[in-house]
């Protein structure tokens, strides 16, 4: 259902995955290098790419880096177990959410299609909060009146927080409510999306006022 | 009591003893010669003055005067002589008390019985102490070689003050005392020096024996000399070296067999990657053996991540991600993730709140209870509460519980319960990946079986694992975690880092 741009330099587990996500209904773009996936990414506009962090060349967080400057082309890295600095590194690259090797394909399927899933559209429409404005209708947010370029992901944890402004939500819960991941997910993907959120929507990304910490919980919308 | 102080005392004593015995003997000689010396020469003197001053003849009536004279001569400093007649009649028996008392008016001292009766019948002389002095007392005939003095007996009696001898001597023995104490005092220093020679060495080695103890094996000390305590010193080099390599080898041949492990946990990963990938066209395309090798592909997915799992712990990679969890929801989340709400009977208080890493938490739950319905019967029990310094936890089952030989093994690798490692769903790594992740937070598990049947397992962890040096940061989640359950939105504002 999703167009994917899939990089993984192993053969074997390339065409297994190909198959596996095509056959789940998706169109799959299977490369082997970071550089044939960017060439691909100019050429094919996927909706989501799904990236291999060990790639010979450019590698996966590499990609993830390069295309995130100017695109909020969802990504997935794909990690192998226990290399926890690759999990830091990709989530400081920009990336949605990651998955650990040997991944199951239906587990693959059920996290693009949770980071693919667009916000719910609602009525009650825009909310101002300053010079920010989220429009819920439109999907739209904006700073100053300038558009906020956000990923599927970070729009929907904004939308998650600003629902119910000043109410502190704990990580486990946005884990669950915006990446649909069971329980126990990963706090850390909380904090590197707040972060990227925080550095396009607040005045002082390194003050926040707009996205507040609460101590030892989770975050909270403050409205100003 | 210490070696060191043992070795001075007996030192001490030792150069005491000695030194007493020597200076006594040597005042005993001393006195005795002193005094001997001053007898005789007290005792030829006063026979001298008397031979020269009392002639052989003396005419009639001119007793007196002679005896005047040798009085007169015998009587210098230090001397008192005293002199009488005893009458013919008399000088068989001992002088009466008149003749005496007469004497020690003059002389200042006692003159027994025995004495004057002796002096009567040759010269005799004695020591006496008179309030504290000591005087040699002299008694003779004042007409040697002769009989009598006409009819009468001429007494002498002469006291010679040994006040000179006794102050010769006190200086004698306060000179021998002061001699003793240079005597111990040396003795004390000498010991101090060499128990300084022994101890030092000892101490030394009892060191450098704590820290091999402590399991430094690099542990060396230094060998000079050739005496016992530096052979000990180069046995205890020798041994150290030993126990080093012998360490060394063990610990290369374990991190060898660990690395191992984990190259080809790692190396299986990417097969295992294609082929986790294709279980499911598998299942869906082929009959009964498909769904088996899709079912046994998954078995060995699940093996290899908990070999690559326990190597992280081996390679001392594993982290911590701590967050603030409320317990009881973490549990929940735990148990509702894998359908095994029904089956779990839990208990405990709803608001505690502990910081920990929820994912390896989640890891812990899930073993202990996947253990308990696995292996045990239901009604599998899950009960945690807040104790002083951290959180408890215990799982139990009634089943009939771990076998009381295995009861120490189940926390090692691919310990299984059943015998002969039956097939069961469980990696044989679950228990101990559990227990690593428990001390991982500096925490401890522990299993036995119950009075009542069935096996017990359980987890302590502690409120504030490493690196939590922030006290008030969990002060601030419980309070943040109750106003969360009393369902009020305004929750005390607390600024921290940007997370990482």
């Amino acid at each position: 259902m999703a167009s994917i741009l899939f990089v993984e330099d192993d053969p074997s587990a390339r065409a297994a995955l190909e198959l596996a996500l095509t056959r789940l209904g998706h169109r799959v773009t299977a490369r082997s290098t970071g550089e044939d996936g960017l060439e691909a990414l100019r050429a094919r506009r996927p909706e989501i790419a799904v990236l291999d962090v060990m790639l010979p060349g450019i590698d996966g967080i590499e990609l993830c880096r390069r295309l995130r400057r100017d695109d909020t082309l969802p990504v997935i890295l794909l990690t192998a177990r226990g290399d926890d600095l690759d999990v830091v590194l990709g989530l400081e690259a920009g990336a949605d959410d990651y998955v650990v090797k040997p991944v199951e394909p239906r587990v693959l399927d059920a996290r693009i299609r949770a980071v693919l899933r667009r916000a719910e559209q609602t009525h009650n429409d825009r909310s101002a909060y300053g010079d920010l404005v989220v429009d819920r209708s439109a999907l739209k947010v904006t700073k100053a009146g300038r558009d906020v370029r956000l990923t599927p992901t970070e729009l929907r944890l904004l939308l998650e927080l600003t629902r119910r402004p000043g109410q502190a939500m704990t990580r486990q819960h946005l884990l669950a409510a915006v990446w649909e991941h069971t329980y126990p997910g990963d706090s850390r993907l909380v904090d590197a999306c707040v972060q990227r959120v925080r550095a396009k929507i607040e005045d002082e990304p390194a003050e926040p006022r707009l996205i507040q910490t609460v101590r030892g919980f989770g975050y909270r919308f403050a409205a100003p | 009591m210490g070696l060191r102080t043992r070795l001075a005392a007996a030192f001490v004593a030792v150069a005491l003893t000695a030194a007493l015995l020597a200076s006594g003997i040597s005042y005993v000689l001393v006195r005795r010669a002193l005094l001997e010396r001053v007898q005789d020469t007290e005792i030829t003197e006063v026979r001298q003055t008397v031979v020269r001053y009392v002639p052989v003849t003396t005419p009639p009536g001119a007793e007196g005067v002679v005896v005047e004279q040798l009085l007169g001569a015998l009587r210098t400093s230090g001397r008192r002589a005293w002199a009488t007649d005893i009458p013919g009649d008399q000088s068989d028996g001992p002088p009466d008390d008149r003749v005496r008392a007469s004497a020690e008016a003059t002389l200042r001292a006692p003159v027994s019985v025995d004495f004057s009766y002796r002096a009567l019948h040759g010269t005799v002389f004695q020591r006496v102490r008179v309030r504290g002095h000591a005087y040699l007392l002299i008694g003779m005939l004042a007409t040697p070689g002769r009989k009598a003095w006409g009819e009468s007996r001429p007494l002498l009696l002469v006291a010679v003050s040994l006040r000179r001898e006794e102050q010769e001597l006190a200086w004698f023995t306060r000179a021998l005392l002061i001699a003793d104490g240079l005597a111990v005092l040396v003795a004390l220093a000498t010991a101090l020096a060499a128990t300084r020679g022994v101890l030092r060495p000892v101490r030394v080695l009892g060191r450098a024996a704590h820290a091999l103890g402590e399991g430094d094996f690099s542990t060396r000390i230094g060998e000079r000399g050739r005496d016992e305590l530096s052979d000990l010193a180069r046995t205890f080099n020798r041994t150290a070296e030993q126990l080093e390599r012998m360490v060394g080898e063990l610990r290369a041949k374990d991190a060898a067999s660990r690395r191992f492990v984990a190259d080809v946990s790692h190396e299986l990963r990417t097969p295992l990657t294609s082929m986790v990938a294709l279980t499911d066209v598998l299942a869906e395309e082929g009959g009964e053996s498909a769904r088996l090798v899709a079912a046994e592909t998954r078995r060995l997915g699940d093996l290899v991540g908990h070999l690559i799992e326990i190597s992280r712990f081996d390679a001392g990679a594993a982290a911590l991600v701590l967050d603030d969890v409320v317990f009881a929801e973490a549990v929940a989340g735990t148990l509702g993730a894998r359908g095994w709400t029904g089956e779990v009977a839990v208990d405990g208080p709803a608001d505690l709140v502990v910081r920990l890493d929820p994912r390896r938490l989640d890891v812990i739950v899930a073993n202990l209870v996947g253990n308990a319905l696995r292996h045990g019967r239901p009604p599998v029990t899950l009960e945690f509460r807040r104790e002083a310094d951290g959180v408890e936890m215990s799982v139990a089952d009634a089943g009939p519980g771990v076998p009381e030989d295995l009861l120490p093994l189940v926390f090692n690798r691919f310990v299984k319960a059943e015998a002969a490692r039956s097939r069961s769903d469980g990696s044989g790594l679950g228990l101990s990946i559990a227990l690593e992740n428990a001390g991982l937070h500096g925490g401890m598990l522990a299993v036995g079986n119950r009075p009542e049947g069935g096996a017990v397992f359980t987890l302590w962890l502690p409120s504030a694992p490493q690196e939590d040096d922030d006290q008030e940061r969990r002060t601030d989640a419980e309070h943040a975690a109750n106003q969360h359950a009393a369902n009020q939105h305004a929750v005390n504002q607390h600024e921290e880092d940007e997370p990482s």
